[in-house]
């Protein structure tokens, strides 16, 4: 609790002024400065034996867009995002990043921090340099990615001495080091409280602000998918049924009326076809 | 006191010399109460030497060598036989974790040979080896086989796949997947079965030399018997305890300096 609060308080005391800062930091940036990847995906499908989760998906993600994928747990979200970052492979269809992706330019954070608790801080960051690994600058590489998550002064601790949300951080660094050009989040925050959620969507914004990737959030939370996402794609029965600009500008307000709206109207889709198949 | 005192708890008052000789308290009452029940002829000595007689008995080995020689060859051939035994183990414990094949080839033959008692080979032990050193280093490196095979087979298996997962996302090859993925997480369970290895390493050590041999701490004692020298056998007995609790201190104390990252080693 100590923990939640002491990272909290320093977001929640000058309203004002952090709002007036990260109105100049996000109108500063256009979509052309994006060294994210574009994502095309056409006539995915996949099946678990019996079981088709997905069933055609046809999807195009320009470079550095922030995009949600919501829907009611089982309608195939994670898997798609699992394919996307390769975790899986595809029984038809394809998915293509544009240009010849690296290994290192796809990330995935999950939504258990998986860090080694038997490596400190520093080099568990480390792991995320995949190959780059041995190199001379790893370490000044991975200092850099903690202090951008704002932990670089827990680079010598274990693991299980840290709280959930900073743990949550570390596995952010770990996606970050190698400078991603698409980031793929499966509920990244779904183990997090209330207010440790909120100062780590903020983080979440910051970096895909500042680093200019590719974001693709998995989340169950259509709230947190509208404060963050600049559109919402809502998964049904394995096919994407609505796909949801968000117009709203950044930064935005939590709780504001027309984030509030958008939220609404998705929430009415999703209960709605959850009415319709009626296995609630 | 509560029952629960024994779980992890928020630190509290502690005086550390105290600490280290509250676990001394019951051995040191014991001989106390022991040498006060010789010396008032409660405990005849026929039955049972005083404390001090059996510290007598051994300054005079001491005195003569024969001690130190004899508690040297039973030092020897247990941590030969450990050794030998547990890199076979662990050998064996690695191939079956990893690979799938291996486990299918040995597995259930280990596990046979695993039921029957080691010590109910040393017939057929004496037989193949005589009352050689390889018919010892032999029992206990199989004695110490199992408990070494098992965890380390059980580590391995149980290392977090979401782990493994994420090694694999981030590039690792399967040598680095070993170096720092599986292993480390696998070594908890390994000095479990260190630790119990050690316990069989001496228990058939001391079974091998009361039955044949012709030095060491088992024969020691068995000769001893043999002129009635009461003092000399509840000496050797003594020092099978204080070498017991030496290797589980060793142990523990190589536990504690790898798995300094385990919440259960952290000090606060």
């Amino acid at each position: 609790m100590q923990e939640g609060l002491r990272f909290l308080l320093p977001d929640a005391e000058p309203v004002e002024r952090t709002d007036f800062l990260e109105q100049a930091r996000l109108a500063r940036r256009g979509p052309e400065v994006s060294r994210g990847l574009p994502l095309t995906i056409r006539g995915l499908r996949k099946s678990f034996g019996e079981n088709e989760v997905l069933r055609g998906i046809d999807l195009h993600i320009p470079a550095g867009q922030f995009v949600a994928i919501v829907g009611r747990s089982g309608c195939g979200k994670s898997t798609l995002l699992r394919l996307i970052a390769g975790l899986e492979t595809s029984d038809a269809g394809t998915i293509s990043f544009g240009e010849q992706a690296r290994p290192e330019d796809v990330r995935v954070m999950f939504q258990e921090p998986r860090l080694l608790p038997w490596a400190r801080v520093l080099s568990n960051v480390e792991v995320g340099l995949g190959g780059d690994r041995a190199s001379s600058n790893a370490q000044m590489r991975a200092e850099r990615a903690l202090t951008e998550v704002g932990l670089d002064d827990k680079r010598g601790q274990w693991p299980a001495v840290l709280s959930g949300g900073q743990k949550q951080r570390v596995a952010l660094a770990r996606a970050l080091v190698s400078d991603p050009r698409v980031l793929a989040f499966d509920e990244p925050l779904g183990a997090l409280d209330a207010l440790t959620r909120i100062s780590m969507q903020r983080l979440l914004e910051r970096v895909w602000h500042d680093q200019a990737f590719t974001a693709i959030l998995v989340t169950h939370d259509v709230s947190e998918a509208v404060a963050l996402a600049d559109r919402v794609l809502v998964i049904e029965d394995g096919r994407i049924a609505h796909d949801v600009a968000v117009d709203i500008p950044r930064p935005r307000r939590r709780g504001s009326a027309d984030l509030a709206a958008l939220e609404g109207s998705i929430l009415r889709e999703l209960l709605l076809s959850a009415d319709e198949t009626s296995d609630l | 006191m509560s029952l629960i005192e024994n779980l992890p708890r928020v630190r509290g008052l502690r005086l550390p010399r105290a600490d280290g000789l509250i676990p001394w308290i019951v051995p040191l009452g014991i001989l106390l109460v022991w040498q006060l029940a010789c010396v008032t002829g409660f405990v005849p000595a026929r039955v049972l030497p005083a404390p001090s007689d059996v510290a007598l008995a051994g300054w005079k080995l001491l005195m003569s060598g024969e001690l130190v020689r004899n508690i040297w060859v039973s030092f020897w051939r247990a941590s030969v036989g450990f050794l030998i035994g547990g890199s076979i183990g662990f050998a064996f414990g690695l191939a079956n974790g990893l690979s799938q094949l291996s486990s299918k080839l040995t597995d259930t033959t280990l596990q046979m040979v695993r039921n029957i008692p080691h010590l109910a080979l040393i017939p057929l032990v004496i037989l193949w080896f005589g009352i050689d050193e390889s018919a010892k280093l032999f029992l206990v490196a199989l004695g110490v086989f199992f408990p070494i095979y098992l965890n380390t087979l059980h580590g391995i298996r149980t290392v977090d796949p979401q782990l493994i997962e994420m090694g694999r996302i981030y590039g690792m090859t399967d040598g680095e997947l070993f170096r720092r993925v599986i292993f480390p997480g696998a070594l908890p369970s390994i000095f479990v079965g260190v630790r119990f290895a050690l316990g069989i390493m001496w228990l058939t050590l001391i079974v091998a030399e009361t039955i044949a041999a012709s030095s060491g701490l088992g024969y020691m004692a068995m000769q001893a018997r043999e002129f009635m020298l009461i003092d000399v056998v509840v000496l050797s007995i003594l020092i099978y305890a204080l070498l017991g609790k030496l290797a589980d201190s060793a142990s523990r104390v190589l536990e504690r300096l790898t798995l300094s990252w385990h919440p259960a080693f952290q000090k606060h």
